[in-house]
């Protein structure tokens, strides 16, 4: 359980941006930081969640652990191996090793594939599995594995025949036949509906301790990240500002920004469901090409003092054993 | 715990595959059976499908006509040195009717429609007839040849320089937009200057200047908004190889739009072929366009051999407007938002 499986040193992602003609002359270049600096490990067995708004650079990460994009700066080291430059062959066997669930999951099945061509693709890819009944009999056994029974019977339907969270099920089978050890999942209930969610969170949290498997849960929903992840890590325009257990990060929230997050969830209770929220929080995220300087969420916090601009960005540290902040007054605003 | 082989492999697992099988068609009938209502629901497809179905049916009974007529022997009266059965009355390359008729003089050719010659004769005396029919064979193998050649391009062209951008889409759009601007008669006339143009050159020709030309560029916006879908970034996350991707989800998701293009790609071909010959650039023993040349070249105009005109025009307008038909018709398959319901 202590084992670490994954861990990322400073990643960064930084996009570059079309220069004006001023700057062209300068010399200068623009960049959109997406990810400006990540670090955190994850241990084996574990359920980590990746938790920030919509443009905060979470996505972005999950890509770059799956090297469908290439990191600007930073490393990558997974199960011990630095897997930030690899050769063909590596990436080919990293590729088996950690697999990734997506968002949508009416996009992310080709619409003209069966269920079954899409479960066969990869192991037709990694030539894994003798002949075709070896192979059909290992897409039974993960469909079985994400409880859709009996498996024949969805073999040969297509995506559009499924509901969401039958698809989501099996984006997660097809996750599976590779037989991987870590697993992105993408903001992979966000859009099923309600009353499934909690459903395809169980499947997937049964899956993890069947088959002893790591999970990097991206969401922008703290409510689902409580319910199925171990450690939490809050990220803020392409920074992780606060990183603990989930109890932690919710019970004992220290960072502003972590602090709106949690005011910002709703409470479908009576007396409180019409009553508008006022959420710690002012203004809209930055735009990632222009970050502030000093504590990059200081135009949005409503604590900041000048010490939060004028000084250099805080760094994460310690508060408690296991919760990391990024916050220089975080003792003073309890 | 997943279980291992938890499917006993061997006489269950061919049971399994069976049935499968037969699901697998019970599918694609059911896939057919919907797209051909959706296809019949317009019914502008289905015209187009049967003036198709009449070309069809028109060139194959040319050589069955040729083997009856060639089995009719003349009475050496009507022979006149030339006509020995009526194959060498109806020959569409050859022909010359020489018999005479219900005054016992010899026909004056051109003649007009008659019993004889249902769609007359040209200056030289053969049968319009029998050449619509033969040349319908040729119209056919150029056009399907000359589109499939192209669209088989554009697809490719299309698929990779969206999937690859950068340097290869620029090169391969660059080329488009010089095609595009490519005056495209004039310079039909100076290659049939170059080359004897024939009817394979032709289709060789048609077919590279659409691969690289507009229907590229079509296609390849069609590959752009399929490449940026969730399912090619799972495609290579389960590690697929570039042509893997293309090969296996790009194009077939852009197939659809190529068979519409197929559609139009023969009509525009067979209208480029029409008017080469019409003017006369093409080398090829008949065609639809070269009626229409032998008319203007002998010096008659439509006044004194409207057949001659009228006809081979009408087929010409035929041919090309059934496939265009259909491919409106395939248009409503491709693009949803143009069914009625």
């Amino acid at each position: 359980m202590s084992e670490v499986i994954l861990e990322v040193k400073d990643l960064k992602k930084w996009f570059p941006v079309r220069r004006r003609i001023s700057q062209l002359f300068k010399g200068e270049k623009s960049w959109v930081r997406a990810v400006d600096g990540v670090s955190f490990s994850i241990k084996k067995g574990e359920i980590f969640g990746l938790i920030g708004e919509s443009g905060c650079g979470k996505t972005t990460t999950g890509k770059l652990l799956m090297k469908l994009l290439e990191s600007t700066a930073g490393q990558i080291i997974f199960q011990g191996e630095d897997v930030t430059n690899l050769t063909p062959e590596g990436i080919s066997r990293y590729k088996r090793e950690i697999q990734m669930i997506f968002q949508d999951p009416y996009a992310s099945m080709n619409p003209r594939f069966k269920i079954r061509d899409v479960l066969l693709e990869p192991l037709i890819i990694h030539k894994l599995g003798a002949g075709l009944e070896e192979r059909i009999s290992m897409a039974t056994e993960v469909l079985e594995e994400v409880k859709m029974t009996p498996p024949i019977e969805f073999l040969d339907r297509y995506p559009h025949m499924l509901s969401g969270g039958q698809r989501q099920r099996v984006a997660t089978a097809r996750t599976l036949i590779l037989s991987p050890t870590f697993i992105v999942a993408d903001e992979p209930v966000s859009m099923i509906d309600l009353s499934t969610r909690a459903e395809v969170l169980q499947m997937m949290k049964e899956v993890q301790q069947d088959l002893n498997l790591t999970y990097l849960y991206i969401t922008h929903d703290l409510s689902t990240a409580r319910y199925f992840t171990d450690r939490i890590a809050v990220m803020y325009l392409g920074k992780i500002v606060e990183m603990g257990s989930a109890d932690q990060i919710v019970d004992n929230t220290l960072h502003p920004y972590s602090r709106a997050l949690i005011a910002a969830v709703c409470e479908p209770v009576t007396g409180k469901v019409n009553l508008i929220k006022e959420v710690p929080i002012k203004g809209e995220i930055p735009s990632a090409a222009n970050i502030p300087a000093g504590c990059r969420f200081h135009p949005r916090c409503i604590f900041a003092k000048p010490e939060c601009w004028e000084l250099e960005e805080p760094g994460l540290e310690e508060a408690e054993p296991g919760h990391l902040v990024a916050c220089r007054r975080y003792q003073e605003i309890v | 715990m997943l279980v291992k082989n938890s499917i006993p492999s061997g006489s269950d697992a061919k049971i399994i595959s069976e049935s499968l099988w037969r699901i697998r068609l019970n599918l694609l009938q059911q896939a057919w059976k919907n797209n051909w209502q959706i296809f019949t629901e317009k019914k502008i497809g289905l015209v187009g499908l049967w003036i198709i179905g009449f070309f069809i049916l028109l060139a194959i009974s040319h050589p069955i006509l040729m083997a009856y007529w060639s089995s009719q022997e003349l009475p050496p009266e009507a022979m006149m040195g030339h006509n020995k059965s009526l194959a060498d009355v109806y020959d569409p390359i050859r022909g010359l009717d020489l018999r005479p008729g219900k005054d016992m003089m010899p026909l004056s050719h051109p003649a007009a429609p008659s019993w004889r010659h249902p769609f007359g004769t040209d200056p030289m005396g053969r049968d319009v007839l029998s050449q619509i029919m033969y040349s319908a064979r040729i119209e056919f193998l150029f056009g399907v040849f000359s589109a499939l050649l192209s669209v088989f391009l554009a697809t490719l062209v299309g698929a990779v320089s969206a999937y690859f951008g950068g340097k290869i889409d620029a090169f391969f759009m660059r080329l488009a937009d010089l095609v595009l601007t490519l005056p495209f008669l004039p310079f039909l006339i100076f290659l049939s200057s170059l080359l004897t143009l024939d009817l394979f050159k032709l289709g060789l020709v048609l077919g590279l200047l659409g691969g690289f030309g507009g229907r590229t560029i079509v296609l390849k916006s069609q590959a752009l908004s399929i490449k940026v879908r969730p399912y090619i970034e799972a495609a290579k996350i389960a590690g697929g190889s570039h042509w893997h991707i293309i090969f296996r989800h790009i194009i077939p998701n852009i197939l659809p739009l190529s068979f519409f293009y197929l559609m139009l790609g023969v009509t525009s071909a067979v209208m480029s072929e029409a008017t080469l010959s019409f003017l006369g650039l093409l080398q090829a023993p008949i065609s639809w366009g070269l009626i229409m040349n032998f008319a203007r070249s002998f010096g008659y105009s439509f006044y004194e051999a409207w057949w001659l005109y009228l006809i081979p025009g009408v087929t010409i307008t035929l041919f090309c407007g059934s496939f265009y038909l259909v491919g409106r018709g395939l248009d409503t398959l491709v693009n949803p938002k143009l069914r009625k319901r």
